[in-house]
């Protein structure tokens, strides 16, 4: 007997049962199920909520793998120096870089995905729905908009309250009104400011690894927002740095490349919003442009604590922090985002416009996409509310002239008199 | 003169064992029945007792909150069992026929010279008249209603549907005096659309308001051309008559018999020779489908078309509403990493490691699979590729299943019947069931508001 009539076997024997869900959810993950369609359409098509998911998860590999040699490639370079002339297989893909970044990353990845699915799991054999496939998603993004020095204990903490607060309180995936992603980042934000924040964090061992390092200078792991933030504006990363990613930050987000590829992939696929993303990429730009247009019209001055990041390159913007991250994996989030063609426009818009603008307006910590989101996740609701109104007053014009139009009018009189 | 309506969004399923343009005769079938789910709605009361004889076209229930409203038997015969349900609701009619057929003779009637009322009520006692549709509520029409148009659509889109223009050859004469009826019951126009480029035998009829359709599915379906030629606001009604339902009510004008005759498509990929069959509504499945050569134990067998007909059996019978018949397989097994593995030999409208869009001209064999489970609304965005209608179909389905009567109202819950969300359905990849929630939703508003 092979294991698919094992499973079988097991699945008839325990329906019903209180512990199916968490069977079924293992089950259905070797083997897509046998349930055959009833009334309706009698043929579906091929891809399900998994495939969707495992096809963001694809997307967001590339941008794992980088965040894990790229943790490895800021510790040592921090400590002893960054290469002056910088080859890829020399100082980036060693295994050095990604032995360290292994060890720091893989950790966070275990517990997002442990801690978050246990949740997952429990509401399903409580409530006695399935285990659905959300968290797939969640659990991949978290690691990779943490710094890499998160403490474990906390990002458990945060992944509980996200899953708990952020989805299942709400009735679970497809019902959340937060992106549970960034309620989980915005969780450790607001609760552990020291270690989400600031210039020590974003480097591994930055924090606390100065004295087993040996060295009498700090490790300066400051992102490129955090220097301009500081009213510099001479640049310590060239751009192709920025672009490919060697800079340090959260995880996974510092390569805009690799996010741009996952960004083309999940398009092409056409798995996430193209219209949330370019609208949103306008967004920036166009924000971007606004204060490069308030540099430019000296309007404010240079000691400005604005300064610096205000007289960033509007398009810049792009290239470091969490922007192009959150454009392309967060604000695409199907359920939390803007569900009208119209309003994703709109939703995305105002995503980019907020991100550069808090961005350049925080005090504690520069950088602001993951507030614009959860921001308007909020207001998605809204936005849709008077995409889906006009379609509505567009149906109430057509019944206004339906009822003058001479033709039916006359007819029914004709009709009356036939009959009578 | 007429005008072209051309449908961009949707998506053609294309499927092995499309019928061959080749019609042969079913074997006569021994028992005829009528399914009463075919007539959502209506309250039967029967007119005549088990083991009753029985004419063809002669009345044997009538709709219970109209009584004038006749439904008659498609063969003569014994009215040998009324097999029913829960509660002794009736569920089906069976009805042992004659050798020789006898039919009750109407007075024929002169569409030319007729009135409405008297064409509604020649409708009503021969029997012809639950063919003739509405919307809003995707009922059989009330008649004391004043439809603002009739639709009817000649263009077949859905996958592996008998196509209107063989099944319609040579019945110019019975459709001409359809529509002329019909028009008599509207002051609006009769609205007929025909697939661009085809040569339908609707085309040269008259009194008709010619459309000429282009686009995939469901750019066949009469909601689709509905919504595209005259929308119906809310107050109004229109009426849908399909063009094969029209020969059998134009031979009832000429020749005052109800002739229950139909020319039905038998396809699908268990099928081995697909092709069509001249057989009467009722007719057991049986007498057609193993001439066609089918010697698979396990397969699904639908009354209808892939994505809007009902689950049937070989013994099950011919709906009053359908000419198509369609045989595929079960899908009720595992498929190992299903899920995340490239999938080549199912449609998908992603391209999530699926690669159906790479030949969009290759016909798939698709079974029952559901392809995943049941699961909340996640993504959105898509439904809107494959709904041509200007209506935005997540947020009325979610007010459906909310029971938001005023949200179903607005969003147009009363142009829309649930075939057609059968595409939406299809590709829906939380599987939830789109057309019951619409079945639902029209009746819950049908009941409320009336």
């Amino acid at each position: 007997m092979g294991m698919k009539e094992k499973l079988h076997q097991i699945k008839e024997k325990y329906k019903g049962k209180k512990m199916a869900p968490a069977f079924n959810a293992i089950h259905t993950f070797l083997y897509m199920p046998n349930e055959t369609t009833h009334s309706g359409s009698h043929v579906r098509a091929a891809d399900d909520l998994k495939r969707t998911m495992n096809t963001v998860i694809m997307a967001l590999v590339p941008c794992l793998l980088f965040g894990i040699f790229n943790a490895g490639y800021q510790h040592y370079s921090a400590i002893n120096g960054f290469p002056s002339e910088f080859s890829l297989m020399e100082h980036f893909i060693t295994w050095d870089n990604f032995w360290l970044g292994a060890i720091t990353v893989l950790p966070i990845v275990v517990v997002s995905y442990g801690v978050g699915l246990a949740i997952e799991f429990l509401f399903a054999v409580i409530k006695g729905h399935e285990v659905e496939e959300g968290y797939l998603v969640t659990g991949m993004l978290v690691p990779l908009i943490v710094p890499v020095d998160t403490p474990l204990w906390m990002l458990a903490v945060a992944v509980a309250f996200g899953v708990v607060i952020g989805k299942e309180v709400f009735g679970g995936t497809g019902m959340n009104i937060l992106n549970p992603a960034l309620t989980i980042r915005a969780f450790l934000f607001f609760a552990y400011p020291t270690w989400m924040s600031g210039d020590k964090v974003w480097v591994h061992g930055a924090k606390d690894g100065l004295t087993q390092a040996g060295s009498t200078d700090a490790i300066s792991g400051e992102t490129v927002l955090g220097y301009l933030a500081q009213g510099n504006t001479e640049f310590t990363y060239s751009l192709s740095d920025m672009f490919y990613g060697f800079i340090p930050g959260s995880v996974g987000e510092t390569s805009t490349l690799l996010i741009l590829l996952g960004g083309l992939f999940l398009i092409f696929s056409k798995i996430a919003s193209w219209r949330i993303m370019l609208s949103a990429v306008i967004g920036s730009l166009a924000m971007g442009l606004i204060f490069n247009g308030i540099v430019a019209a000296e309007w404010i001055p240079e000691y400005s604590k604005f300064y610096g990041l205000m007289s960033f390159e509007y398009w810049q913007h792009l290239l470091v922090g969490g922007l192009a991250f959150g454009i392309v994996f967060m604000a695409t989030d199907p359920v939390t985002g803007s569900q009208t063609n119209r309003g994703k426009w709109i939703y995305g818009f105002l995503i980019g416009f907020m991100s550069v603008m808090i961005r350049v307006f925080n005090p504690g910590y520069p950088e602001g996409v993951f507030l614009a989101i959860l921001l308007m996740n909020v207001f998605a609701p809204t936005i849709d509310h008077y995409v889906v109104r006009g379609n509505i007053k567009r149906r109430m014009k057509r019944l206004k002239t339906a009822t003058i139009h001479p033709k039916v009018t006359d007819g029914v009189e004709a009709l009356k008199t036939e009959t009578v | 003169m007429s005008k072209d309506i051309r449908i961009k969004k949707g998506l053609n399923i294309n499927l092995i064992g499309a019928a061959e343009q080749t019609t042969s005769k079913a074997v006569l079938s021994n028992v005829y029945a009528l399914n009463l789910d075919d007539f959502h709605g209506i309250t039967p009361k029967m007119l005549v007792k088990q083991g009753a004889e029985v004419k063809a076209g002669e009345p044997i229930f009538f709709n219970k909150n109209r009584e004038d409203m006749l439904f008659v038997s498609p063969v003569s015969g014994e009215l040998v069992e009324i097999v029913r349900g829960a509660r002794r609701k009736i569920l089906t009619l069976k009805i042992l026929a004659d050798k020789t057929q006898e039919y009750v003779t109407h007075k024929t009637v002169d569409v030319e010279k007729s009135d409405a009322e008297s064409i509604r009520s020649f409708l009503l006692q021969s029997g012809g008249w639950p063919f003739i549709k509405q919307r809003p509520y995707d009922i059989i029409a009330n008649p004391e209603a004043t439809p603002k148009a009739i639709f009817i659509s000649g263009y077949t889109t859905a996958p592996l549907a008998a196509d209107a223009n063989y099944v319609l050859n040579g019945k110019e004469a019975e459709l001409q005096a359809a529509i002329t009826a019909l028009s008599k019951l509207t002051p609006g126009k009769v609205h007929v659309s025909v697939g661009s480029g085809s040569n339908s035998p609707l085309e040269k009829l008259d009194g008709i308001t010619l459309h000429k359709v282009s686009g995939p599915h469901p750019a066949g379906l009469v909601g689709t051309q509905i919504n595209k030629i005259d929308p119906i606001n809310k107050g109004e009604v229109a009426w849908t008559i399909t063009p094969q339902d029209l020969v059998i009510l134009g031979e009832l004008f000429l020749t005052g018999k109800f002739n229950a005759e139909r020319t039905i498509a038998l396809g699908g990929s268990i099928v081995k020779a697909p092709k069509y069959y001249t057989t009467k509504i009722g007719a057991e499945i049986s007498t057609f489908l193993y001439a066609s050569g089918v010697n698979e134990d396990k397969f699904r067998l639908i009354n209808g078309d892939v994505l809007t007909g009902s689950k049937t059996h070989p013994e099950g019978y011919l709906g009053f509403y359908n000419n198509t018949v369609t045989a595929i397989p079960e899908g009720d097994d595992y498929e190992f990493f299903g899920w995340n593995k490239p999938i080549f030999n199912k449609i998908s409208s992603t391209r999530a490691l699926t690669f159906s869009w790479m030949q969009p001209n290759k016909k798939y064999d698709l079974d029952t699979n559901t392809n995943g489970e049941h699961r909340a609304f996640v993504v959105t965005g898509r439904y809107e590729d494959v709904f041509p209608l200007d209506i935005y179909p997540l947020q009325l389905l979610k007010a459906c299943m909310v029971k938001d009567l005023d949200e179903m109202e607005q969003l147009g819950l009363y142009e829309v019947a649930p075939e057609d969300f059968s595409l939406t359905e299809f590709i829906c990849i939380s599987k939830q069931p789109h057309q019951q929630i619409i079945r639902e939703g029209l009746d819950l508003l049908h009941q409320e508001i009336g």
